[in-house]
């Protein structure tokens, strides 16, 4: 039984903005979803369709088999957690968590054992009488989860919850957000712009662009099989190296670089040539049957301890999508270190290239 | 607007209620009366009236009265907005600077914000009285011929005087708080590019002040214009012949003292208009402000 | 090092003189109201206080025909006191409801009534003085709190004051609400009001002295000397003086004008930083 499904869910405003253009998906119960994509592409408003504060414009989303469209947000029976928390402000920690029981009609000594169950799971029993404007960001995140878990709703929906908050206690969070998640065994979708947090708390992610789903997947899948050139692009850090090229027998072609080993490919289109940083190096007998046809200057190298990633030029290169010079990166060991303008031969393995249709977008190889 | 709004048949209708009916039942209501009215001519006895288009507009606006009382009006308003406003900038900007006391004189030029023009206008009335005012013997003293109840010239000077000082303390903690609201980091970056405190305020605060000026100014027009009838009311009433006649001031006593109501109704009709246009000035420059 | 000297005592002096402008006239008032009536018919203004402070001041406030024909000062103040928070509860609880409305609801007029709501800006009281009074006559309204009240309170200041407020207020907390099951009047009275807390503070002291210190709409409106607000008191004070007679009472006179005076200059002074957030929040 599905928890949670959407059909052809679209969103016009009021405006004329088109923010969703048919969503279709599945979500099973106690799924993790993430949905992913550039700013502006409408995860927002897809799951704010979700919650009901926004009116469904087309299509129908039903929550346990039932259609919700007309349903209020507070009959649905999801809890949100907002970017910016939304914590009532003149209320202490309990008074924000129990609100919504309150007003449910739950007894006060039912509402006190959830909320105290609750901050203690999210180790905030200690302020539970302080008001949020005394509590530190992280902790007021963690009251906006309280205050959505002591409703035990049907669905958790998360809009960048974690934004605001610094890079250090993002980690943290989101490896609790993850565990508390597992614990709770509750349906959960997440909006987050960021795709390492999208890779690594979701157990199928939705790539949107442009108000559709460009893909929906594992994480790994997404990684390694990605559908389309943005998928490709958008997935992965540092981010795929991508080198437009035209076929020519069995070569992709671009400027003076030839690169051999590619057959049942277009001939007469405009193609774009994908390696991810990973399944590039710097010696031959690390990447199977490999092809060497590529050269870097090297440029920058940026060490992050475990490993080192290496930017550079690519040599004999034509010009980049947006008309600049190529800049191909690598990923290797920590101990390589080479220096600034040396020439690096790189190697990877046929079998990991992708292919994509420029004009779509598509992927061929 | 709120991105989420509530969605109800009835309840707004509800919540606006009160505040839409008063406003038909006082304010839209003798509004249109007043409108209506311009247009009607009373017999002496008021028995009779008869719809007679825009005399009472040609008879009243084009009396020498109504246009003496306008004079002073646009006189007064000029004096008045350019006076105070300057004195509160000069001394808001002091105030500003100094460190030691500054709330102590914070608090003791904003306070006559709370006097009530009319308490303000007794207040001077009395120091220009010729038996116990001081100011009156002073002015004399020093070899100014004054007497307010004879001299046209005197009386604006009371006038305005007094109106100055009620205004003063609003135009005050205005300017004050334009200047705080000025960031830091900007009067830091000012003061390492130019050495000179006069030239610094000219050339970067009193641009930054710019908005506050000009709200304030459509402000000090409007008490100009309506508010400083308590003011009027308690010191000059007009006098000397109608030297110190504002145009609300006429309006008052033409429809209440002379009950030349269609008249005063065709005064009040122009003021409406005057409202209008500043009005009209004051949102245009509000939108002008958000497009910065 | 001098220069800096130089220009820090020309500052205080330029503020000194501009508390002395602001600040001497009304002590002088005060200092004058102590003295008896011969001793300023002889002397002129005083700069000191003298020794008729209880005299003078129980006469303005307990004594009938101390200083009205009849009504006594306290009668007055009291008037001025109902005027003054009753138009400023009654214009809170007025314009929040209608920004209320106007901010969070949507609904088929919202944007006709406010229209109809900013027009009161175009049409002050001096405009429409003679059909207003009698739209409150016709209503049996004259020389009554409602009449005195009600029709002042209806003006857009405070609905523009709390709907800019309400704007500003993030709409996740909405949101969150809706989510929480909040009905619309929930959300009014658990959140909202409770969130404006600090501005209804500052709207009720900045709308007290405003109400304290009307003065046209109470001139027309009553015409019992038992009804007089202190501020309208002033005028039949100015009238006494300016008909002459015996002995002129200008202490009593300057004492009313202390009177009329202290409660909002109290209430600005105790409540200084409510009363200048409200003043300048108010007007943007
Ligand atoms: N209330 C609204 N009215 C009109 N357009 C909107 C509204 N909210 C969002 N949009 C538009 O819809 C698109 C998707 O917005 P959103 O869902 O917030 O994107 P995301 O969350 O992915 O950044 C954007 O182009 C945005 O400008
Ligand atoms: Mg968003």
């Amino acid at each position: 039984m599905a928890s949670l499904e959407l059909k052809n869910v679209q969103k016009t405003y009021p405006n004329g903005a088109i923010a969703v253009r048919g969503v279709d998906m599945e979500i099973d119960h106690g799924e993790f979803i993430v949905f992913v994509g550039p700013s502006g592409c409408g995860k927002s408003t897809l799951l704010r369709m979700v919650a009901g504060l926004e009116k469904i414009t087309e299509g129908e989303i039903l929550i346990q088999d039932k259609v919700v469209n007309d349903v209020t947000p507070a009959d649905r029976d999801v809890a949100m957690v907002f970017q910016n928390y939304a914590l009532y402000p003149h209320m202490t920690v309990r008074g924000n968590m129990s609100y919504g029981l309150k007003n449910r009609g739950f007894a006060k000594d039912e509402i006190n054992k959830k909320v105290e169950d609750a901050a203690a799971m999210l180790r905030i029993g200690d302020f539970l009488d302080r008001q949020p404007n005394q509590l530190s960001g992280g902790q007021r995140q963690r009251v906006a989860m309280g205050r959505a878990i002591v409703r035990e709703p049907k669905v958790f929906l998360f809009d960048e919850p974690l934004s605001n908050l610094d890079a250090k206690l993002r980690v943290q969070m989101r490896i609790e957000i993850k565990r508390l998640q597992r614990r709770m065994d509750v349906t959960s979708i997440y909006v987050t712009h960021d795709q390492t947090e999208a890779m690594t708390l979701a157990d199928r992610l939705a790539v949107i662009n442009d108000g559709r789903v460009e893909q929906m997947g594992a994480p790994m899948e997404l990684y390694s099989n990605p559908a389309t050139l943005f998928v490709a692009s958008f997935i992965g850090s540092p981010q795929i190296n991508l080198l437009p090229v035209k076929l020519s027998g069995q070569s992709l072609v671009s400027g003076d670089l030839s690169i051999d080993g590619f057959q049942d490919l277009p001939a007469d289109k405009e193609l774009v040539l994908g390696l991810r940083p990973d399944h590039l190096s710097l010696s031959a007998d690390q990447a199977g049957s490999s092809n060497s046809a590529l050269k870097i200057r090297v440029d920058i190298v940026e060490q992050h301890g475990a490993d080192n990633v290496i930017y550079g030029e690519l040599i004999g290169a034509g010009s980049s999508m947006d008309g600049e010079p190529v800049e191909f990166c690598v990923k290797t060991g920590q101990a390589n270190i080479p220096d600034i303008e040396s020439i690096l031969d790189l190697h990877f393995d046929v079998a990991d290239a992708m292919v994509f249709l420029k004009e779509t977008g598509s992927r061929l190889k | 607007m709120k991105r989420v709004q509530f969605e109800h048949s009835s309840i707004p209708y509800l919540f606006v209620a009160p505040q839409i009916i008063i406003i038909v039942v006082f304010f839209l209501w003798p509004a249109a009366q007043a409108i209506h009215q311009s247009f009607l001519l009373e017999d002496a006895f008021g028995l009779s009236t008869q719809f007679v288009w825009f005399r009472n507009y040609k008879d009243t606006i084009l009396s020498t009265a109504w246009l003496q009382a306008a004079g002073f009006t646009l006189i007064f308003s000029a004096l008045v907005t350019f006076l105070s406003l300057g004195l509160a900038l000069l001394l808001a900007v002091k105030a500003n600077e100094v460190i030691r006391g500054a709330r102590t004189y914070k608090t003791t030029l904003m306070w006559a914000y709370a006097i009530a023009p009319p308490v303000a206008g007794l207040m001077g009335n009395l120091m220009f009285n010729p038996i116990i005012g001081d100011l009156y013997k002073f002015l004399n003293a020093i070899g100014w011929d004054f007497d307010h109840k004879l001299d046209a010239f005197d009386a604006s000077f009371v006038v305005v005087l007094i109106a100055v000082w009620k205004q003063v303390s609003v135009n005050f903690i205005f300017f004050l708080s334009g200047l705080q609201g000025i960031p830091h980091s900007v009067q830091e970056a000012a003061t390492m590019d130019c050495r000179s405190p006069t030239r610094r305020f000219w050339t970067i605060t009193f641009p930054l002040l710019a908005p506050t000026t000009f709200f304030l100014m459509v402000i000090n027009i409007t008490y100009a214009f309506f508010e400083t009838f308590g003011i009027i009311d308690t010191t000059t009433r007009g006098a000397p012949g109608g030297a110190t006649n504002t145009l609300v001031f006429k309006v008052f006593q033409d429809g209440f003292r002379g009950a030349d109501l269609g008249g005063s109704s065709a005064q009040s009709v122009v003021l409406m208009l005057i409202v209008l246009a500043l009005t009209v000035l004051q949102f245009r420059f509000i939108e002008r402000k958000v497009h910065y | 090092m001098n220069n800096v000297n130089w220009r820090l005592l020309t500052t205080h002096l330029v503020l000194i003189l501009g508390m002395l402008f602001m600040s001497l006239p009304v002590w002088v008032a005060f200092a004058t109201s102590t003295h008896s009536a011969e001793t300023i018919l002889r002397e002129g203004l005083q700069l000191w206080p003298g020794a008729h402070f209880v005299e003078t001041y129980r006469q303005v406030l307990f004594v009938e025909g101390g200083v009205m024909k009849s009504v006594l000062g306290t009668t007055m103040l009291k008037n001025s006191l109902i005027l003054g928070i009753g138009f400023a509860i009654g214009k809170v609880i007025i314009s929040m409801l209608a920004a209320y409305a106007i901010v969070y609801f949507r609904f088929r007029l919202a944007s006709f009534l406010f229209w109809v709501i900013f027009m009161t800006l175009l049409l002050p009281l001096e405009v429409r003085i003679i059909p207003s009074y009698e739209v409150v006559s016709s209503l049996g309204l004259l020389d009554t709190h409602v009449g005195l009240i009600v029709p002042l309170i209806a003006s857009a200041t405070g609905t523009f004051f709390f709907r800019q407020f309400f704007r500003s207020v993030p709409d996740e907390l909405l949101e969150a609400a809706k989510l929480d099951g909040a009905t619309a009047w929930q959300f009014f009275k658990d959140i909202l009001v409770p969130l404006s807390r600090t501005m209804i503070a500052a709207i009720l002291i900045i709308m007290f002295v405003v109400g304290w210190n009307q003065y046209l709409w109470p001139l027309i409106m009553t015409t019992k000397e038992e009804n007089y607000t202190l501020v309208i008191g002033i005028k039949q004070i100015y009238q006494i003086l300016a008909e002459g007679g015996e002995l002129p009472q200008y202490q009593k006179a300057f004492a009313l004008t202390i009177l009329a005076t202290l409660p909002p200059v109290l209430v600005v002074l105790v409540f200084q930083n409510w009363f200048v957030k409200g003043l300048v929040e108010s007007e943007k």
